[in-house]
């Protein structure tokens, strides 16, 4: 669907690049015509915003599913589609089913996977994956334990100007565990791994993609070690860059004392000195990106004991609401929420969006960033409720999404 | 045999409080100090009961008793199903091997079947640490633990409380609790509910816990739970009060943990002489199976007034007749009973 008549949204608080300023946004053929002190013209669709934020649709790096209403409940335009699925992500025509799979409300990015089937050894047809729309390789939820197989993506990679996204688990510690090892871990019972795991596979990768001349997006980092090795490569230039998900910043492992399944994660939930190392992170900039990891589980995937029970979360909905909470919190500040959820995740994904600039895709988000709500497992709009926050209070809800300009119904 | 009557101990328990407010038997972790003290003297009747000729009660006549195990065990099912019988119940035994489980059947539809079939009691055992819980919250009946994972036993730490409590009694040692005890618990700790549930258990009723593995065998952060943490054997028997021996779980192991056996007992195999670390007449557990000649020689283990592992098998069956008793109080209508938490 085309955006039929220009749209002008007027009396907004809207973000920009340089702070957040009070104005309005037109829209044109799907395009961002003009931001700032924009009048409506003749024959404009007109908008009132009554004062609250106008943001660039979420960009989403990282999630396992495509669910639609959870997306847009959460003000998710584009989303990065993780090559686990099933079957994977690693043949051209995959990805260009997936590429088409959201349009026109929804835009879908599918993330090629790095290596057949996903087994971490034979290099998967990379460049038609990108001809096919793939707009960056990801090697999934495991890692690539053969060094030089890593080495040799990370080249080609590099070749193609492709970035790669990385699952920073060391397969080889992490072996059956399915939590982090500590105190909680140990009283529960539950097979767990050594949060040194993460710092372990980030310091090989890091060597690699300096070495290959890569550049290296890890979807998650959630412990104080890897955290530290990403500030350092970072302040010696390294093309590296960084994402974690809400339930890093928000949970420790504690969440799992009694058995629950939705807290059960990949990366597990850490300890609560790794959590505050996160909230750190945030803070100082060495993590650059927020996404959800969005994955819906249903009961035959959780209604199990916690080690048998699949991984993931369903995070779409909840995903700006806790960012927020970190702006409530004063760790970031709103323009800075704003890059992590948006711009800085179009930047590495290479798409238009991400940015209230005129030329760019006209996704917009209006947000209410305090009206208060409660969220609840049993009533989300995603195909499954599988989230650690159920029953939890919470702020900032989308009143109104655009894609393209064409208002999306929420 | 008055079970059905206040404790005789009432004395002990909090004023007001029931004796025993859980509908379920999960872990030791969410007893309290008098409630273990309750079931183990709950047990002593059962105790009694039990070196009679005629070794039967119909207390739980007409109830049904369901073990279902997910696991392998011969031991602990064995066990609970005597127990179950000599209280006059009917016990069915489900085994996992046989049971549809292998034909994809979820677990909490195997809990929803049992349910339906309207047991009195369900004692679980399975592989996955949490799993009785699971269980526990979709049926109606008490549910008992036999074993989760690497989790919890609660039966073996109440069971190994009583079999040290006697051999303390008839040495004119003990008073209610083990405070001023030194207890070793040596092997693998990492994949054991056994040693979680001594270790709680033992510690509540005051004991000083000593926990000793090779390190790839000590699960991180269980200092935190209150355990003083050797990796010397030798060390950490001396002048301890007890050891408690456990077996090397390599059905768990997932990569090579110890070299060999040899080296094994070589390290940490408690042999005679190294008993001699402890105190001159310490006391050896083991929760069993034994694996003589790795863990324990056979010298320690058939060591006469000191070695205590075929009184814990004896003690196992009469904790289980106290479990099933006071778990199923409720569900009979015993005056006194109604409400649990």
């Amino acid at each position: 669907m085309k955006q039929a008549r220009p749209l002008t949204i007027t009396n907004g608080r809207i973000a920009t690049p340089d702070g957040i300023a009070d104005g309005g946004i037109r829209l044109v053929d799907g395009l961002i015509d003009a931001v700032g002190d924009v009048e409506a013209q003749d024959g404009d669709e007109t908008v009132d915003a009554r004062g609250r934020l106008v943001a660039p649709g979420l960009v989403d790096l990282g999630v396992f599913a495509i669910d639609k209403p959870a997306f847009h409940f959460g003000g998710i335009t584009r989303a990065a589609l993780m090559p686990d699925q099933s079957p994977p992500l690693d043949l051209p025509s995959r990805v260009s089913y997936i590429a088409k799979s959201g349009k026109p409300d929804l835009w879908v990015h599918p993330l090629a996977a790095a290596t057949r089937d996903l087994a971490g050894s034979e290099i998967a047809e990379i460049a038609l994956m990108r001809e096919a729309g793939a707009r960056a390789v990801a090697t999934g939820r495991g890692w690539i334990a053969d060094s030089g197989a890593m080495l040799r993506l990370l080249q080609y990679a590099a070749m193609l100007d492709m970035v790669v996204i990385a699952h920073a688990e060391d397969a080889a510690l992490v072996g059956s565990g399915v939590a982090t090892s500590g105190e909680v871990a140990t009283r529960r019972g539950l097979p767990s791994a050594p949060p040194q795991a993460e710092a372990i596979a980030i310091a090989r990768d890091l060597a690699l993609a300096e070495m290959a001349g890569a550049r290296l997006h890890f979807r998650q980092v959630t412990t104080r070690a890897g955290l530290e090795l990403i500030r350092t490569a970072k302040a010696r230039g390294a093309a590296v860059t960084c994402g974690v998900t809400p339930a890093h910043f928000m949970l420790s492992d504690l969440a799992t004392v009694d058995f629950r399944t939705f807290a059960r994660l990949s990366p597990p939930l850490r300890s609560e000195d790794d959590r505050q190392a996160v909230r750190e992170a945030i803070a100082d900039g060495t993590i650059d990106v927020i996404a959800s990891g969005h994955d819906p589980r249903g009961p035959e995937d959780k209604r199990l004991p916690f080690s048998d029970a699949e991984p993931g979360m369903a995070g779409a909905e909840t995903l700006l609401a806790m960012t927020l909470s970190l702006v409530r919190d004063e760790v970031i500040d709103l323009p800075r929420a704003i890059a992590m959820l948006c711009t800085a995740p179009a930047r590495i994904l290479g798409v238009e969006a991400g940015v209230l600039e005129a030329g760019k895709e006209a996704d917009i988000a209006i947000v209410d960033i305090d009206k208060p709500w409660i969220i609840q497992s049993e009533k989300m709009a995603a195909t499954a409720g599988n989230t650690p926050f159920d029953g939890q209070p919470t702020q900032g809800r989308v009143t109104a999404l655009y894609k393209g300009g064409v208002d999306i119904e929420l | 045999m008055a079970s059905t009557e206040t404790s005789p101990h009432a004395a002990r328990y909090p004023a007001g409080a029931q004796a025993f407010p859980h509908r379920d038997l999960i872990g030791i972790g969410q007893l309290e100090r008098h409630e273990i003290l309750f079931l183990l003297d709950e047990a002593e009747q059962w105790v009694t009961l039990n070196r009679q000729p005629t070794k039967h009660n119909d207390l739980l006549a007409g109830l049904t008793v369901i073990n279902a195990f997910f696991e392998n065990s011969t031991r602990t099912l064995l066990s609970f199903e005597i127990a179950g019988k000599r209280l006059g119940a009917d016990v069915v035994n489900m085994h996992a091997a046989t049971s549809s489980v292998k034909k994809g059947e979820t677990l909490i539809d195997t809990a929803i079947t049992l349910n339906a079939m309207r047991a009195d009691a369900i004692v679980i055992r399975h592989g996955s640490s949490g799993a009785t819980q699971l269980i526990a919250d979709k049926v109606d009946c008490p549910v008992l633990n036999a074993g989760d994972g690497q989790h919890e036993h609660p039966t073996q730490g109440l069971l190994d409380a009583l079999a040290l409590r006697h051999a303390l009694r008839e040495r004119g040692e003990a008073g209610d609790d083990f405070t001023g005890l030194v207890i070793v618990i040596c092997g693998d700790i990492l994949h054991s509910r056994v040693a979680r549930s001594n270790l709680l258990c033992l510690q509540a009723l005051g004991a000083t816990v000593r926990l000793c593995a090779p390190p790839a065998l000590m699960p991180t952060g269980i200092e935190a739970m209150g355990a003083e943490v050797y990796h010397d054997f030798d060390a950490a028997l001396d002048g301890a009060d007890v050891a408690m021996m456990l077996r090397l779980q390599t059905e768990r192991m997932s990569g090579q943990f110890i070299p060999s056996a040899r080296e094994y007992h070589h390290l940490y195999g408690l042999t005679k002489q190294r008993l001699a670390n402890a105190k001159p007449d310490a006391l050896v557990m083991h929760p069993g199976p034994m694996n003589r000649g790795v863990e324990i020689d056979s010298e320690v283990a058939d060591l006469i007034d000191r070695s205590i592992i075929t009184r814990q098998v004896e003690m196992g069956v009469a904790i289980r007749m106290a479990a099933l008793d006071v778990l199923t109080r409720r569900g009979r209508g015993v005056e006194g009973w109604g409400a649990v938490t």
